[in-house]
C-alpha cells in the first residue's frame, strides 16, 4: 500500500509541477492546489499507512494510526484551501486586470 | 557596565535626544547642548593620564554573547588613551566651530549632530574595544556614519556619489578585516587582542599568517586611505568642513593606524608585516604630496595631504616593527614608533587647525579655488596667521611641532638602512630617498596653500560676498589648535612623558619598560646631524620648486587634478553594475514558469545529491501494508483523472475534475482510517469548488480554449524528475522510519490525550490542547488570506493605472 | 449572487436543508473533543451551509436576514482564540494550556467543561468568517 501511495504522489507532483509550468494562470492555481494534495498524502505515507484504528480513545481499540500527521494535515488543508483561494482570486484580478491569462503575456517590462 | 562603558554609549544615548532638543529649543544652536557630550568625556578621561602614565591598563568586559567567546571588553592603555583624548578634545572644538558654521535656521543641524554623535561614540568603541567583534561593530559604525555625514548636503550629487565612494571602500576593507578576525579567531582561539598578543608567536607561525594579515591590512589600509585605496577620502571633502577636519584629518582616517600598531605586538617581527606596511606607507607618502601638488580646492589639497601624512605615519610604523623581531628596545628601531605617535598627534593638531580655516576661507568667501583666492592676509589676518603657523608646521619648519617629528621621521627612515634586517641595506636605500622627496612636495603644497590663499593683491571683485573677518566664535578653535601646535613646538617633553611613552609601550607591548630607549627626550637641537641637513634641503629645493611654479604649471599634468585611480574606480563598478544587470537579464526572464523550472530543477539537485551523498535511498519491500480491491480502484480513479488534468481544455471540466479529485482523496482518508481528516476534506472540496465556479462564473472568457497547449519536453521531463524524486523520497522515508523503529511521538498523546486533556478525540485534542499555538496561528494565515482576498478584490485601479 | 433560478423545488428544499446542515455542524463542533468535527470541521460546514442560503436566494435577501459582518468575525474568533490562552497565564502554566473537569447534574448526568471548548468557538468562528469572507468578495464583485 506504502509503495502505491508514494507512486501515487509521485505522480501528483509530477503533473502538479508540469501545470505550474503551462501558460495558462488557472493552470497554475490547479497545480498549486494538485501540490498541496500531494503533500498532505505525502505525510501520511510517510507516517505508515493503516497501522491501527482512528485515532479515538473511546471506542474499546488499543491500536491507533497516528494522530499527529493527522492533525498536520488537517491543518494543512485548511491553510492549503486559503492559499489556494488566494491564487485564485489573484489570477481572477490578474485577468480583470490585463485582460489575458497568458503568462507569456504577462511578463514584465525589460527596465524593471 | 563600568564608567568606560558609559563613556562609550553616552554619546549614542545623547544622539536619541538631539532631535527633541532640536524641536522644541530651536532659539538655542543645538551644537550648545551636544558641546557639552564630548568635554564632558575629555575631562572624564584626562586624569586617567596620570596612571596610564604610571604603567596601568584598564580592563572592563560585560558578556555580550559569552557562548561565542564575545563580551564587549573595554580595554584603556598609552595608545587607546591618546586616541580618545584626540576624539573627545578636538570633537568638542569641533562642535564648537560647527556652531558657527552651520546656520540653525538653514541646516538640518539635528541630522549633522546625531550623526557626528554616531561617529564619536562608534570610535571610541573602536579605540577602547578589546574583543574583535565588538570592534568590527563599531568599525563599520564609523564607515556608515562617515558616509551619513559626507552626504550631509545629500541635495549635491556630488555629496551623494563621494558618500557611496567611501561607503564601497571603506566596507569592503571592514568585511576583509572581518574575515581577518575570524581567520585570528581560528589560529588563536580568542577574540580577545590581549589574549593575542601572548600568543603572538602561534600567529606567526602559523600557515594562516599571511591570509590573516593580509585580510586585516585591508581593513586598516581602506580605512586610514592608503594607496590605492586613497581615492575615497579626496571625493569625501564633499562633507561640511567640521566633518572634514573631524573625520577625514583627525580622527577616523587615523582608526586605520590605530589598527595597524594596535596589531604590531601580535604580528610585528615579521618580515612580510614589515615589508607590506612601510612599503605601502611609503608610497603613499610620496604618492600623496604629488598629488597634493596638483589641486586646485583647497580641501582637496589638504585631503592629499592627510593621505601623504597617513603613509608617513603607516611607514614608521612598519619600519618601528622591527623592534620586535629583534625583540630589544633599541633606539635605532623605536625612534620610528617615537616618530609615529609624535607625528600622528601633531597632525591632528596641525591638520585640524587648517581645515578649519579653509573652511573659515570657503565660509566668508563663497570659494575654494586657489586660482580666484589671494590677498587675504589683509582682509582676515587671523585667520592668515593661524593658517601660516598649521602650514608651517605642516612643512616641518622650526620652531613648530611638526619640524620636530619630520626631524624624528629623517632619524627614522636614516636609521632604518643600518637595521641589516630584511635586505634594509640595499632596498633600504629607498626609504631615506622617497621620504625625502615626499618632504620636499610637502613643503611646496604648503606654501602652495599658504601663499595662493593669502598673499599676492586683494580684489574685492572677484568674491561673490563682501569679505571679511569670520566672526570669533569661529575663530577659537583654530585658534586653540594653533596654540598647542606652537606649546608643543616649543615644549615638547610635555608630551613626552604623558602621551608618548605610554603609547610606545602598549605598540611595543613586552619589551622591556625600563629600557633606556623609552626615555622619550625631545630636543630641537641635534647638532649638524643628516636630519638637519635634510631639512635644509627640504627647504632650499621646496622653495626653488615653489619659486618655479609660474613655468611648471602649464605642464599638462598640473592641470589635470584627478586622480589616475578615480576613473578605474568609476569603471569598475559601473562594469560590475552592468554585469550584474547582464547576469540578472538573462536568469529573470520574467516568465513564471522559467521561474518554476529553476526552482524545480534546484529542488531536484539538492534533494538529489543530499540523497546519494547520505546514502539515503531505501527500497525495502518488507514492511508495506497489504492492499484490497478497493484501494487499487481508488488508486487507479485517481492516477487516471490526475494524468488526465493537462489534456483537459474545457475549464468546467477541469474545475469538476479537480473537485472529483478531492473527494476521490477524502474517501482515501477514510480508508485509511482518518475521520477528521475526510470531513475536512469533503466540506473544503465543496467549498473550493464553489469559489472556482464563482471566478469563472464572473470570468466567462478566461481561457479561450482555442489555445493549445504545446507540450513542452523540457517540462515534462522536469516534472517527471520531480515526480520520481518524491516518490523515492516517501518510500525512502517510509521504510527508514520501519527500520529504525522510531518510537512515534504520538505515543504520548496516546497516552495523554484523555487524562490531560479530557478529549478521546486525539487529533482533536493535538490540535486544540497540545499545539493550540500552532492550530490559532493557522487560523491567523487563513484570516490573513481572506483579508488579502478583499484586498486583491476591492482594489480599483484608474485607467492607465499600472499594478 | 445573480442566480436567478426559478427552480421551486431548489429553494424549499435549501430552506429546510440548509439549516439541517447548520445545526449538524453545531453537532460536530461540539462532538469534537471525543468524536470526529471540533472547531475547523464545524466551522467549514457553518460556512457552507450559509453558501448554500446565498447560492439560492438573492444576495440582499441574506444579508438582510443575516446581519453580520464576517470581517470583524473573523478578528472576534482569533481573539477569543488568543484570548483563551491568557488564563492558563493567570494561574500561573505556560500559554495556552486548556483545563478541563467533570460536573454531575441532576437529570442530565455527568458532563465535561474544557476551556478547550471556548479555544474552539475561536477557531469554528475564525474559518467560518473567513471562509465566507473569501467566496463572498469574490461573489460580490462588479
Amino acid at each position: 500500500m506504502e509503495l502505491l501511495m508514494s507512486v501515487v504522489v509521485g505522480v501528483f507532483f509530477m503533473v502538479g509541477t508540469y501545470l505550474l509550468m503551462t501558460r495558462s494562470l488557472i493552470r497554475v492555481v490547479i497545480g498549486i492546489n494538485l501540490l498541496s494534495h500531494a503533500t498532505h498524502l505525502l505525510l501520511l505515507t510517510m507516517a505508515g499507512l493503516k497501522t491501527g484504528a482512528p485515532p479515538l480513545l473511546n471506542r474499546g481499540e488499543t491500536e491507533f494510526s497516528d494522530p499527529l500527521p493527522q492533525a498536520l494535515i488537517l491543518t494543512a488543508i485548511v491553510i492549503s484551501f486559503g492559499i489556494t483561494a488566494f491564487t485564485l482570486v489573484l489570477a481572477y484580478r490578474t485577468y480583470k486586470v490585463n485582460k489575458t491569462d497568458d503568462l507569456d503575456q504577462l511578463r514584465g517590462s525589460h527596465d524593471e | 557596565m563600568s564608567l568606560m562603558h558609559w563613556a562609550i554609549l553616552l554619546p549614542f544615548i545623547f544622539a536619541i535626544f538631539v532631535p527633541i532638543l532640536y524641536k522644541y529649543i530651536r532659539p538655542v544652536h543645538t551644537g550648545w547642548f551636544v558641546l557639552i557630550i564630548p568635554t564632558v568625556l575629555f575631562l572624564y578621561f584626562l586624569p586617567y593620564i596620570s596612571s596610564i602614565a604610571n604603567g596601568e591598563t584598564f580592563y572592563e568586559a560585560v558578556p555580550w554573547v559569552p557562548s561565542l567567546g564575545i563580551d564587549f571588553a573595554a580595554f584603556l592603555d598609552g595608545w587607546s588613551l591618546l586616541f580618545v583624548l584626540l576624539i573627545t578634545g578636538i570633537g568638542a572644538l569641533v562642535v564648537l566651530y560647527s556652531i558657527y558654521y552651520l546656520d540653525k535656521k538653514h541646516e538640518a543641524i539635528h541630522n549633522f549632530y546625531v550623526y557626528l554623535l554616531l561617529f564619536m561614540g562608534a570610535m571610541l568603541g573602536v579605540v577602547l574595544s578589546d574583543n574583535l567583534i565588538v570592534l568590527y561593530v563599531f568599525w563599520e559604525l564609523t564607515s556608515l556614519s562617515s558616509t551619513l555625514l559626507i552626504s550631509y548636503w545629500f541635495q549635491r550629487d556630488a555629496s551623494i556619489a563621494g558618500a557611496q565612494k567611501s561607503l564601497n571602500i571603506t566596507v569592503f576593507g571592514g568585511f576583509a578585516m572581518l574575515a581577518g578576525f575570524a581567520l585570528l579567531y581560528v589560529i588563536t582561539g580568542t577574540f580577545s587582542i590581549q589574549e593575542m598578543i601572548g600568543q603572538a608567536d602561534v600567529v606567526i607561525n602559523h600557515e594562516l599568517f599571511l591570509p590573516t594579515m593580509i585580510l586585516i591590512l585591508l581593513g586598516a589600509f581602506t580605512k586610514s586611505a592608503q594607496f590605492p585605496f586613497h581615492i575615497w577620502l579626496p571625493d569625501a571633502m564633499e562633507a561640511p568642513t567640521p566633518v572634514s577636519a573631524y573625520l577625514h584629518s583627525a580622527t577616523m582616517v587615523k582608526a586605520g593606524i590605530y589598527l595597524v600598531a594596535r596589531f604590531t605586538p601580535v604580528f610585528g617581527g615579521a618580515p612580510e608585516w614589515f615589508w607590506v606596511i612601510s612599503g605601502f606607507g611609503l608610497f603613499t607618502l610620496l604618492w600623496g604630496s604629488l598629488s597634493a601638488i596638483r589641486q586646485k580646492d583647497l580641501k582637496g589639497l589638504l585631503a592629499y595631504s592627510t593621505i601623504s601624512q597617513l603613509g608617513m605615519v603607516m611607514c614608521l610604523l612598519g619600519l618601528g616593527s622591527a623592534a620586535l623581531y629583534f625583540d630589544e628596545a633599541n633606539e635605532l628601531y623605536t625612534v620610528a614608533i617615537l616618530a609615529a605617535v609624535f607625528h600622528l598627534f601633531n597632525h591632528a593638531t596641525f591638520k585640524g587647525s587648517l581645515f578649519m580655516c579653509a573652511g573659515i576661507v570657503d565660509h566668508e568667501t563663497g570659494t575654494r579655488d586657489i586660482r580666484s583666492l589671494g590677498g587675504l592676509m589683509l582682509v582676515m589676518p587671523a585667520t592668515a596667521t593661524i593658517s601660516l603657523i598649521g602650514a608651517a608646521s605642516m612643512a616641518g619648519l622650526p620652531p613648530f611641532n611638526g619640524f620636530l617629528s619630520k626631524e624624528h621621521f629623517f632619524m627614522a627612515i636614516t636609521d632604518a638602512t643600518q637595521y641589516g634586517i630584511f635586505n634594509m641595506e640595499t632596498a633600504g636605500m629607498l626609504f631615506p630617498v622617497i621620504g625625502w622627496v615626499a618632504s620636499v612636495f610637502t613643503f611646496v603644497y604648503c606654501c602652495i596653500f599658504f601663499f595662493k590663499t593669502f598673499a599676492g593683491p586683494f580684489n574685492a571683485d572677484r568674491f561673490a560676498k563682501t569679505v571679511h573677518e569670520a566672526p570669533v566664535g569661529m575663530l577659537i578653535s583654530p585658534a586653540i589648535l594653533g596654540l598647542i601646535v606652537i606649546t608643543v613646538g616649543l615644549f615638547p617633553n610635555l608630551l613626552s612623558q604623558s602621551i608618548i611613552e605610554p603609547s610606545m609601550a602598549s605598540i611595543l607591548n613586552g619589551l622591556p619598560m625600563d629600557n633606556e630607549a623609552f626615555a622619550v627626550d625631545i630636543e630641537h637641537w641635534h647638532g649638524f646631524s643628516a636630519e638637519l641637513f635634510m631639512t635644509i634641503g627640504v627647504i632650499a629645493f621646496g622653495s626653488l620648486i615653489y619659486v618655479s611654479m609660474g613655468k611648471w604649471k602649464e605642464l599638462s599634468i598640473y592641470k589635470k587634478s584627478e586622480d589616475v585611480f578615480s576613473p578605474l574606480y568609476d569603471s569598475s563598478i559601473s562594469g560590475l553594475i552592468k554585469g550584474s544587470q547582464k547576469i540578472t537579464n538573462v536568469q529573470m526572464t520574467g516568465r513564471l514558469r522559467d521561474y518554476f523550472a529553476y526552482i524545480s530543477v534546484f529542488f531536484l539537485i539538492v534533494v538529489g545529491w543530499t540523497m546519494i551523498r547520505y546514502d539515503a535511498f531505501a527500497i525495502d519491500l518488507q514492511y508495506i501494508s497489504e492492499v484490497n480491491s478497493f484501494e487499487v480502484a481508488l488508486v487507479v480513479l485517481l492516477l487516471v483523472s490526475v494524468l488526465s488534468l493537462p489534456f483537459i481544455q474545457q475549464r468546467v471540466a477541469a474545475i469538476v475534475m479537480l473537485g472529483f479529485i478531492g473527494f476521490l482523496i477524502a474517501l482515501f482518508f477514510v480508508n485509511l482510517r482518518s475521520a477528521d481528516l475526510a470531513l475536512t476534506q469533503l466540506l473544503i472540496e465543496t467549498v473550493l469548488v464553489i469559489l472556482f465556479m464563482l471566478a469563472f462564473y464572473h470570468l466567462p472568457e478566461l481561457r479561450k480554449e482555442t489555445k493549445r497547449l504545446t507540450f513542452n519536453w523540457t517540462n515534462a521531463l522536469i516534472s517527471f524528475g520531480v515526480g520520481l524524486m518524491v516518490t523515492l523520497v516517501a518510500f525512502s522515508a517510509f521504510t527508514f522510519g520501519q527500520e529504525n523503529d522510531f518510537s512515534p511521538i504520538s505515543e504520548y498523546y496516546i497516552e495523554n490525550s484523555a487524562d490531560l486533556a479530557g478529549g478521546y478525540n486525539m487529533v482533536n485534542v493535538v490540535l486544540v490542547d497540545f499545539r493550540g499555538l500552532d492550530t490559532v496561528l493557522e487560523v491567523l494565515v487563513l484570516g490573513i488570506a481572506a483579508l488579502a482576498v478583499i484586498a486583491v478584490i476591492r482594489l480599483k485601479l484608474k485607467e492607465g493605472d499600472d499594478v | 449572487m445573480k442566480w436567478k433560478t426559478n427552480n421551486l423545488l431548489f429553494i424549499h428544499v435549501t430552506r429546510v436543508v440548509s439549516f439541517l446542515i447548520l445545526a449538524f455542524s453545531i453537532y460536530l463542533f461540539f462532538a469534537g473533543h471525543n468524536d470526529p468535527g471540533g472547531g475547523f470541521i464545524g466551522g467549514l460546514m457553518t460556512a457552507s451551509s450559509i453558501l448554500l442560503l446565498y447560492l439560492t436566494f438573492d444576495k440582499r435577501k441574506i444579508d438582510e436576514m443575516l446581519p453580520i459582518d464576517y470581517v470583524s468575525l473573523i478578528s472576534a474568533g482569533l481573539l477569543i482564540a488568543f484570548g483563551t490562552g491568557f488564563i492558563g497565564l493567570f494561574i500561573g502554566d505556560p500559554y495556552l494550556t486548556q483545563y478541563f473537569d467533570y460536573f454531575t447534574l441532576p437529570w442530565i448526568g455527568e458532563f465535561e467543561l474544557a476551556t478547550a471548548v471556548l479555544f474552539d468557538v475561536g477557531i469554528y468562528l475564525g474559518v467560518a468568517a473567513s471562509a465566507l469572507v473569501i467566496i463572498l468578495t469574490i461573489a460580490g464583485d462588479q
